[in-house]
């Protein structure tokens, strides 16, 4: 076995035992890298010599002796949203192409107090914008199942890496989808954190009622173990809680007792029928693992992707205001503060981005304020209600991820509506703040991986990796590797 | 619904976005067909539900009042395009720009 198609858990228990070092583990990948990121652009950045000279500290950590942290050695990779200092941090956009980050957020100071190797930053779409990675000013990541489908979005390039083996685990983000999405259409896992879990500091923001980081990885364990790290509260975000974080594994694959809701809204005309056929067959086997699996209604569910499309881009237009050519990147020359403010922004950002800004903008101008923006947010309140009184009747909730598999580079970019209608199942819990994991639970006819999605209430990601991992270990889907 | 090009050209005004003639068309088309379906909100009768601002129960959070060290200047503004005695410089704000504030 190659050391790039270990698990997380498993290179960290080599690592401890000594059969390996970090220094060969993580050279390892920066080969991987070199080879095959020129096909799927999941790299925007590879930090090698950095990630080198961390491996070697690691392993003289180890040769020291002593308490050793859970990470120590482990190379990781990280969305490029979140700020590691003095390395280059895009955001995906031109408007930051120069931007070199001043300090380091603190979702990624806990993987590296926890001993982790940076390999680098990752593609995504511009300011997180997108459910393809096509937004990205520095092209799109392909899919390593199929180099002419898009890898999902906007952690796309999260997500290829780890399907792809260029590194064992990583960071993105969700506000919408954004790390399930991707998860399922590269067939690995991710979890979507319940809002306020992990702390934001240091995230370039995006809609920051929705903004969540999480972990990807190749199985649930591995997720685990990273949100384990990053999860609880930081001064730094006054939205991080104060709650404590759970302790997660040792755990069975019994899952008598477990009470798992079946939202009908979630299984629609039009949707693709493998998707449909894997999430069900699924359920099944959750069923066999001892769960009851009981039938729900999340009547509001429809209403999702409107409320969505008003209350995040709203957001945006707020979180995008200071990126005016005066703080940071490059700066278009006019003679006016506005015309520099205006060329800049109207030069810099991308197509996705300026729809979402002038979105936004419109939904809080006078005059719509009420009809728009007002509305989505009581709108919000019932799709939260259904969440809550669902939540009485089940533990967790079991759901596809998305409508299709990966669809083909170019076929949705021209036409917003399609592609935010791909979010139809993710936006209804981000909404809600609530935590969601992908889990991979077949392919359909072309190959391509499906995710089941499991939800829990808020802060009970205990229980959704609990649920995913005795699914994940009673099946193979987590076996499957792309080849490349 | 269907956006006039005024109405682009007024959104994009407030969101000091200059557009080509070209991207004004195009957002003109896609927005207005992203509104008309977003227009389906108005069939939800939310008469009584109070709004959503944050799912969470969010409280102010208060801390000593007490000098810490921040980031270091000048690494905040190495970033600038243009930086002068510790501040940002920005072309005049009142010549010739008056109108656009």
């Amino acid at each position: 076995m190659t050391l790039t198609d270990l698990t997380l858990q498993e290179a960290a228990a080599r690592l401890a035992a000594g059969s390996i070092s970090s220094r060969e583990l993580t050279a390892a990948h920066l080969d991987r890298i070199a080879t095959v990121d020129p096909r799927l652009n999941a790299y925007l950045t590879v930090t090698a010599e950095q990630a080198l000279a961390q491996a070697e500290a690691a392993d003289a950590q180890r040769t020291a002796g002593g308490e050793t942290p859970p990470l120590l050695g482990v190379p990781l990779a990280i969305k490029d949203v979140l700020c590691l200092q003095a390395t280059r941090t895009t955001a995906g956009s031109r408007i930051l192409e120069n931007f070199v980050a001043p300090y380091t957020a603190t979702a990624v100071q806990r993987l590296l107090d926890a001993g982790a190797v940076i390999l680098g930053k990752l593609n995504c779409d511009e300011f997180a914008m997108g459910s393809s990675t096509e937004n990205s000013a520095y092209g799109p990541t392909r899919n390593p199942w199929d180099l002419d489908r898009v890898p999902g979005g906007s952690s796309g390039g999260s997500a290829a890496a780890v399907a792809a083996r260029l590194t064992l685990g990583a960071l993105g983000t969700d506000t919408g989808g954004s790390v399930r999405q991707p998860a399922s259409f590269c067939g690995v896992v991710g979890l979507k954190t319940s809002y306020g879990r992990v702390s934001r500091y240091g995230l370039i923001a995006y809609g920051s009622s929705l903004d969540s980081i999480g972990p990807l990885a190749r199985t649930v364990a591995d997720a685990a173990l990273l949100f384990s790290q990053i999860a609880g509260h930081d001064p730094r975000d006054a939205t991080s809680m104060p709650m404590p974080v759970p302790a997660l594994g040792g755990w069975t694959e019994d899952l008598r007792g477990l009470r798992v809701g079946v939202p009908r809204e979630y299984f629609i005309d039009g949707m693709q029928p493998a998707v449909e056929q894997a999430v069900r067959a699924a359920i099944d086997h959750l069923q066999a693992l001892g769960a009851t699996p009981i039938e729900i209604s999340l009547p509001h569910t429809a209403y999702a992707v409107p409320v969505y499309y008003l209350i995040a881009p709203a957001e945006a237009s707020a979180n995008l205001a200071r990126f005016e050519g005066v703080r940071y990147g490059p700066r278009a020359e006019a003679d006016a503060l506005w015309d520099v403010f205006e060329k800049t922004r109207g030069e810099r950002f991308g197509a996705e981005v300026k729809r979402r800004i002038m979105l936004g903008t419109y939904a809080l101008s006078a005059g719509y304020y009420d009809a728009f923006y007002g509305q989505a947010q009581k709108v919000r309140t019932l799709i939260k209600r259904d969440f809550d009184q669902a939540f009485e009747q089940v533990d967790v909730i079991a759901c596809p991820v998305a409508p299709t598999t990966a669809f083909p580079i170019g076929t949705k970019v021209d036409d917003p509506l399609a592609m935010y209608l791909e979010d139809v199942f993710t936006l209804p819990p981000s909404l809600a703040g609530i935590p969601g994991l992908s889990v991979p639970c077949g392919n359909d006819a072309e190959g391509l991986p499906i995710g089941l999605q499991l939800l829990g209430p808020a802060f009970g990601e205990e229980r959704v990796l609990r649920v995913g991992h005795a699914y994940e270990q009673t099946t193979d889907w987590h076996h499957a590797t792309p080849a490349l | 619904m269907s956006l006039s090009r005024e109405e682009i050209d007024h959104i994009a005004a407030l969101a000091r976005l200059r557009l080509t003639e070209a991207e004004k068309d195009l957002y003109r088309g896609q927005l207005s067909a992203v509104l008309d379906y977003i227009a389906k909100l108005s069939e939800v009768d939310t008469t009584p539900i109070p709004p959503t601002a944050t799912v969470l129960p969010l409280r102010t959070v208060l801390r000593p009042d007490v000098v810490r060290p921040s980031l270091p200047v000048p690494e905040l503004l190495r970033n600038a395009p243009d930086a002068a005695d510790d501040m940002f410089r920005v072309p005049p704000v009142l010549d010739g720009g008056a109108e656009g504030g």
